[in-house]
């Protein structure tokens, strides 16, 4: 493609140190996400992923290598990455409006206009009344909506998902996985979904990264057929193929079980 | 009539039965009845539970007065209510009391205050700078452990006697343990707290004002309450040591001049005041964790 990615990752590797020792986390990672794609991670507990997000964002540097937005190296958390994590860590002494609006205070965009921003987007996410409520009064699925409300107010370009339906029963995580499938399709917006869960890649994603452990590498690539592609993840789920491509990824991770590899540490 | 559709709609879920309007208003009847019945429980509950406490406080006034008047015991030593009544209302009454009182609030509120705000901004620099905790661990966790009344006649040879090192030994009292109890809840704050204001990009000011201390606030209001009694104990002893004025100095004078109505009755005074900077530190708590609580 001529388009420069939006997201690149470069040679990547990443060292965790503390007084035991040192751990390799992940070695030599090499990644291009596309302005507008979906991608998701998956792979084996302690394969690196959660680390992978934590330096796309910026939250610490990478031992070696690069992480490149817009053509440019991450040297620290910006607005232009908003990150979900797997619980909503509301704070639970803010209202759902100024919960939604902690990102903008933050960054010294909190206004008048911007807050108007945050109520249309509450309302868009359907919490049009909640804005004066306090998080303890909302469900779980609820306080997830909030969350996304949280990241999207501060309209950054890449979105990183940390397992953020992990938490929710079921039903709500369907209804969650296409509320913010449709509302990151509209926006334009790139993600990179971090999951355990295959049914939920195949789902959402246009490309399925399987990661490797010890140390964390990229083991694979599924992109995923044009047609699961456009429709919604619960439209999606009820496709013939998308059972294929699950089974495919399924076949890939016990692949990846199998081989040890060598520990570092 | 939204209250009943929706709750038509819920049974009409549970039991998947087709409704028959009698039996429904029924089913509404026989619910508020539910409700009306364990309100009244509750009431009851709360009504024995007042009716209980003023009992056991006027048996408890009643035997004391019955025991001082007869000579059970000693009424020399141990007074009794009527006694101490009438010993308060006489120093109301030609304002005598009132200086003592006055001076024991100010050392009290001063040093309560004093040991807070020094706690709370100890607190803040041991967390923000990480190498200052390491450093002091050792010593505040001696100084915790060390009885700071004992600090009482440094004071008072460094201060003066008066009102200054009394405030200073009720400050000591109080300073070392806030600053542990904020500090430890400083560091317990959920990861996931800080991580949400880090990906904003917060600088270490802004993860601590919208973080930090909001989060710590139930445990600051704890650490008030727990204050007050200890700044109680730092006023009183000081004033034991070296006051010239005071409820401490009431007490002690008191005891030497062997007139215990006045020890005691002072007692009442500090129980009284004690019970009113408690019931303040309570509305502060309600003002400030207004809405929220922990999930």
């Amino acid at each position: 493609m001529a388009i420069a990615p939006v997201l690149e990752l470069q040679q990547l590797s990443h060292v965790y140190v503390n007084a035991k020792g040192a751990s390799l986390a992940l070695e030599q990672l090499d990644l291009r996400v596309e302005r507008g794609e979906f991608v998701s991670l998956v792979g084996p507990s302690g394969c690196g992923k959660t680390t992978v997000l934590s330096l796309m964002a910026g939250l610490f540097p990478p031992t070696v290598g690069n992480v490149l937005l817009d053509g440019e190296a991450v040297a620290g958390p910006s607005s232009k990455v908003g990150y979900m994590l797997q619980q909503d860590f509301l704070f639970p002494w803010r209202t759902i409006r100024d919960n939604a609006a902690v990102g903008l205070e933050i960054s010294g965009r909190k206004t008048p206009r911007t807050m108007e921003i945050v109520d249309e987007l509450l309302a868009e996410l359907g919490l049009p009344d909640s804005g004066q409520r306090y998080p303890h009064e909302l469900s779980g699925g609820m306080r997830q909506r909030v969350a996304l409300a949280r990241t999207l107010a501060t309209e950054p370009e890449v979105l990183l998902l940390d397992e953020p339906f992990s938490a929710l029963d079921l039903h709500i995580k369907l209804q969650l996985e296409d509320l913010v499938h449709e509302t990151l399709t509209r926006r334009g917006k790139t993600a990179v979904l971090v999951t355990h869960d295959l049914a939920e890649a195949a789902a959402m994603s246009d490309r399925v990264i399987v990661l490797g452990r010890n140390p964390g590498r990229i083991k694979c690539e599924v992109v995923i057929d044009e047609e699961l592609r456009a429709l919604s993840p619960m439209a999606a789920r009820k496709l013939p193929s998308f059972q294929a491509t699950f089974e495919r990824l399924w076949a890939e991770l016990d692949a990846v079980d199998d081989e040890g590899g060598s520990y570092n540490g | 009539m939204d209250k009943r559709d929706s709750m038509r709609s819920n049974g009409d879920g549970d039991s998947g039965s087709v409704q028959i309007a009698g039996v429904k208003e029924d089913r509404l009847s026989w619910m508020g009845a539910l409700h009306a019945s364990y309100r009244s429980r509750m009431h009851k509950m709360s009504a024995a539970v007042a009716v209980t406490q003023i009992a056991l406080l006027v048996l408890f006034v009643g035997l004391w007065e019955a025991a001082g008047r007869n000579k059970w015991i000693d009424p020399l030593l141990f007074s009794y209510p009527s006694k101490m009544a009438d010993q308060l209302w006489r120093t109301m009454t030609d304002g005598s009391i009132w200086p003592h009182v006055g001076m024991t609030v100010g050392e009290t509120v001063a040093g309560f205050a004093l040991g807070m705000l020094l706690g709370t901004s100890m607190a803040a620099a041991l967390w923000w700078f990480p190498f200052l905790s390491r450093v002091f661990d050792p010593y505040l966790v001696v100084l915790n452990s060390m009885p700071k009344v004992a600090l009482g006649p440094i004071f008072i040879v460094a201060l003066g006697p008066g009102f200054i090192s009394i405030v200073a030994v009720t400050m000591s009292v109080t300073v070392i343990i806030t600053t542990l109890n904020i500090y430890n809840r400083f560091r317990e704050i959920d990861a996931g707290f800080i991580k949400v204001v880090r990906l904003f990009g917060a600088s270490r000011g802004q993860l601590f004002r919208l973080v930090i201390l909001p989060a710590s606030f139930p445990v600051i209001i704890s650490t008030l309450k727990v204050n007050v009694g200890l700044a109680w104990v730092g006023v009183i002893v000081g004033e034991f040591l070296v006051a010239k004025l005071g409820l401490g100095y009431l007490i002690i004078y008191g005891f030497q001049v062997f007139n215990f109505t006045l020890v005691l009755s002072s007692l009442v005074v500090i129980a009284a005041v004690a019970t009113v900077m408690y019931q303040l530190v309570a509305m502060l708590e309600r003002k400030l964790t207004a809405g929220w609580r922990e999930r």
